[in-house]
């Protein structure tokens, strides 16, 4: 008995050592001090189901925050006389949306049903609040988008396209901050512990990649003379986006941890180089179009890599009872023995040890 | 019809969803201290509403074929051999010194240690296909193999051998001997929780709150979006994928609209499934726990029959003999949509945030 006890002991130090090894800071500060992830569970299946969305969901997280980015960097443009910095806004949010719908539909079990979404509009489901966002954005964006044709158009119907142009462009600005916030309280609305938890950050994390994926459009699209706002924009949008980052992967205590594992771990790291490259870039490459062009390509792909960096670290989450087991314990435990369910021997995390019962 | 306990806390599900003169919330109280695992509920629950099969696995989970609950499976019976007292699994981490225990219910039962570990720790990080997404997630880390007393990826253990009949699982190691042992059982469902996460996030209104305060989907509006599934804090709904619609257990709507009971509870053999008025349920559960309690099964308690808990409390509520984590339960749910309005208020904070930053951006000079 001492053997397999020893060894099964070893094997479970082992794999705390791992846990603290990955997770860079804990809630309680001292990493000796946190204790073991300990925990039972049901034949080790996870607890949670996680989200059962494919690879079209983090896509769209990036093109809607695309679409959202680039319809500001538009309007500013627009409200500015910088009209390659309009076009190129417009032109990609207007690309952005389509993808965005295709993803959202695509991604549904009954893609024909899609219509349904409009049947309500319900303030607990950030999915109909996103949908109802998403319309709203698109009808704007879309105007906008299709009155960049106007010079293809006679000079009748251009002087009746132009002006909707830029009322469906400052109408998807207004509501461009929603949607790319709102996909981070979908997100967050869950019960998927590493997209629960970093609810507070979460949506300045996409809020800031929603920025710097849009203001790299505009670095790649707009020539030297137009780029200072989208210069500015880059640099405030990757700095948010890193330190929102920063708290969502660092501060939750071990609901951060899976932030730093497997696949999402690799893709959070990405995200991190590319957007804080991009970002360098942009501040210093105010000369030269190549370096402009290829920050703005970092700052798109760092942002791409922070969504699905955040969506396999939230599946990864739900995959493991742990991260859902662990933090209610040391809720109930937090919250008192008067409300902890009755403790008894047989509750002690694993089962006691001891000499054999007399009569067994 | 909102009230200030629509997201939280104790409520009255079917009023505060509309209902006038609704009828008494129903439900269940599973009592699992008197489950024999006959999964007649199971079989029951398919019958009557027509779920199709989850994949004939074999998962080596003690007598668990079926896994967890899925679309596929609207009840679903779970297996746990537990080790009475002293075994393998404790190792150094667990608090020594505490006397043996053998529940008193248990005394003197023929009993040993989990006769699957090592099965269970290799099946459980399989994915049966139940014909459903996400379906039966693969366990990351099985604590079963920190049950067993070798190695699962020792080949050199004796006990592999399967040739001579004995009195033994196939599989199980001998490298333990037998000791105090009990087996729980317990049919687990869908909650039907009070504030369901489910129900609050679903975009098309095709999950819905009935007049007896159940949670339903209607399969003809269901889109197919998913999110109810990560929503749920019990992992009880799940997607079907030939279909591509959420699935789970109605509570009977079909049957108890009509008086009759949920087929589950009219094929339990020995009463572990109970339905009727959640009041009534609420009554008999406490006192079956205090009697338990005399009895010397002190380890019994309730669990999802607090109104005051997470999700307001469960419409089908259980008595468990271990934690609710051993039987694959969360052991504090709380509804996600609890947080909505912070949510809504940081994302709002951002929003704001966002448009002054771009704002900022090209006033800052109009060079």
């Amino acid at each position: 008995m001492s053997t397999s006890a020893s060894s099964s002991s070893d094997r479970r130090r082992s794999s705390r050592r791992r846990d603290g090894a990955a997770t860079s800071s804990r809630r309680r500060g001292d990493r000796s001090m946190v204790p073991p992830a300990d925990f039972r569970s049901y034949y080790g299946r996870p607890i949670v189901k996680p989200a059962p969305w494919h690879h079209d969901i983090p896509a769209y997280l990036f093109t809607g925050g695309l679409a959202a980015g680039s319809s500001l960097l538009a309007a500013g443009g627009s409200a500015t006389g910088r009209p390659a910095l309009r076009r190129a806004g417009r032109v990609t949010a207007l690309g952005a949306v389509a993808a965005s719908g295709y993803f959202l539909i695509n991604d549904l079990g009954r893609p024909e049903r899609f219509i349904n979404m409009l049947r309500v509009a319900k303030p607990t489901s950030p999915m109909s609040m996103g949908t109802w966002i998403f319309s709203a954005f698109a009808a704007g964006a879309g105007v906008a988008g299709v009155a960049e044709a106007a010079p293809l158009l006679p000079s009748s119907l251009r002087h009746l396209v132009t002006p909707l142009g830029t009322a469906g462009g400052y109408g998807a600005a207004i509501v461009a901050p929603a949607l790319a916030t709102y996909t981070a309280v979908l997100l967050a609305d869950t019960a998927t512990p590493s997209w629960h938890e970093p609810y507070p950050d979460l949506p300045f994390l996409f809020a800031g990649s929603a920025l710097a994926s849009g203001a790299a459009v505009g670095l790649i699209a707009a020539p030297p003379a137009e780029t200072a706002p989208a210069r500015r924009l880059a640099v405030a949008g990757a700095a948010l986006e890193l330190a929102a980052g920063h708290r969502v992967e660092n501060a939750y205590g071990l609901v951060s941890e899976p932030f730093h594992q497997g696949r999402a771990g690799k893709l959070m790291k990405a995200a991190r180089l590319l957007t804080a490259a991009g970002g360098v870039g942009a501040l210093l490459g105010r000369r030269s179009r190549t370096v402009s062009a290829l920050s703005g390509l970092a700052l798109l792909a760092g942002s791409i890599a922070t969504r699905f960096g955040v969506f396999e670290a939230g599946l990864a989450s739900a995959r493991d009872p742990k991260y859902t087991v662990v933090p209610q314990r040391e809720r109930l435990a937090a919250r008192g023995p008067a409300d902890a369910p009755k403790q008894t021997p047989a509750d002690a995390p694993t089962p006691p040890a001891g000499p054999l019962a007399p009569g067994a | 019809m909102a009230g200030p306990n629509s997201f939280y806390g104790p409520l009255d599900p079917a009023p505060d969803a509309g209902y006038v003169d609704a009828p008494p919330r129903m439900g269940f109280f599973t009592d699992t201290s008197v489950c024999i695992g006959c999964k007649a509920c199971e079989v029951a629950c398919k019958e009557w509403n027509a779920v199709p099969d989850d994949g004939f696995n074999l998962l080596g989970q003690s007598y668990d074929n079926t896994g967890g609950l899925t679309a596929n499976s609207w009840r679903h019976v779970a297996f746990i051999e537990q080790p009475g007292s002293s075994s393998g699994g404790c190792g150094g981490g667990c608090s020594s010194g505490q006397a043996t225990t053998t529940p008193g219910a248990f005394a003197g039962l023929p009993s040993g240690p989990s006769a699957s570990a090592h099965s269970a720790a290799v099946a459980s990080q399989t994915v049966p296909d139940t014909g459903t997404a996400p379906g039966i997630g693969p366990a990351f880390d099985a604590l079963a193999a920190a049950a067993t007393t070798s190695s699962i990826l020792d080949k050199s253990g004796s006990s592999q051998f399967l040739g001579m009949p004995g009195s033994d699982l196939p599989g199980r190691t001998l490298d333990a001997p037998r000791e105090d042992f009990r087996w729980l059982m317990m049919s687990n469902v869908c909650k039907h929780c009070t504030h369901a996460g489910c129900l609050d996030v679903c975009p098309t209104g095709a999950l819905f709150r009935t007049e007896f305060g159940t949670v339903v989907v209607q399969s003809d509006i269901c889109n197919g979006c998913g999110y109810c599934v990560p929503a749920c804090p019990y992992g009880v709904i799940d997607r079907r994928e030939d279909d591509g619609r959420a699935w789970k257990c109605t509570l009977c709507y079909d049957r108890i609209g009509d008086g009759l009971t949920p087929a589950c509870a009219k094929a339990c053999p020995t009463e572990s499934i109970q339905y009727g008025e959640l009041d009534e349920l609420r009554e008999r559960a406490a006192a079956r726990v205090a009697a338990l309690h005399e009895q010397g099964v002190s380890e019994a308690r309730l669990y999802g029959n607090e109104p005051d808990d997470g999700v307001g409390g469960d419409g089908a509520f259980f008595l468990l003999l271990d934690e609710p984590e051993v039987y694959g339960l969360p052991p504090d749910p709380v509804v996600t949509t609890r947080d909505l309005p912070a949510m809504y208020k940081r994302a709002g904070l951002a929003a704001l945030a966002m448009a002054a930053t771009a704002v900022v951006s090209f006033l800052g000079s109009r060079s």
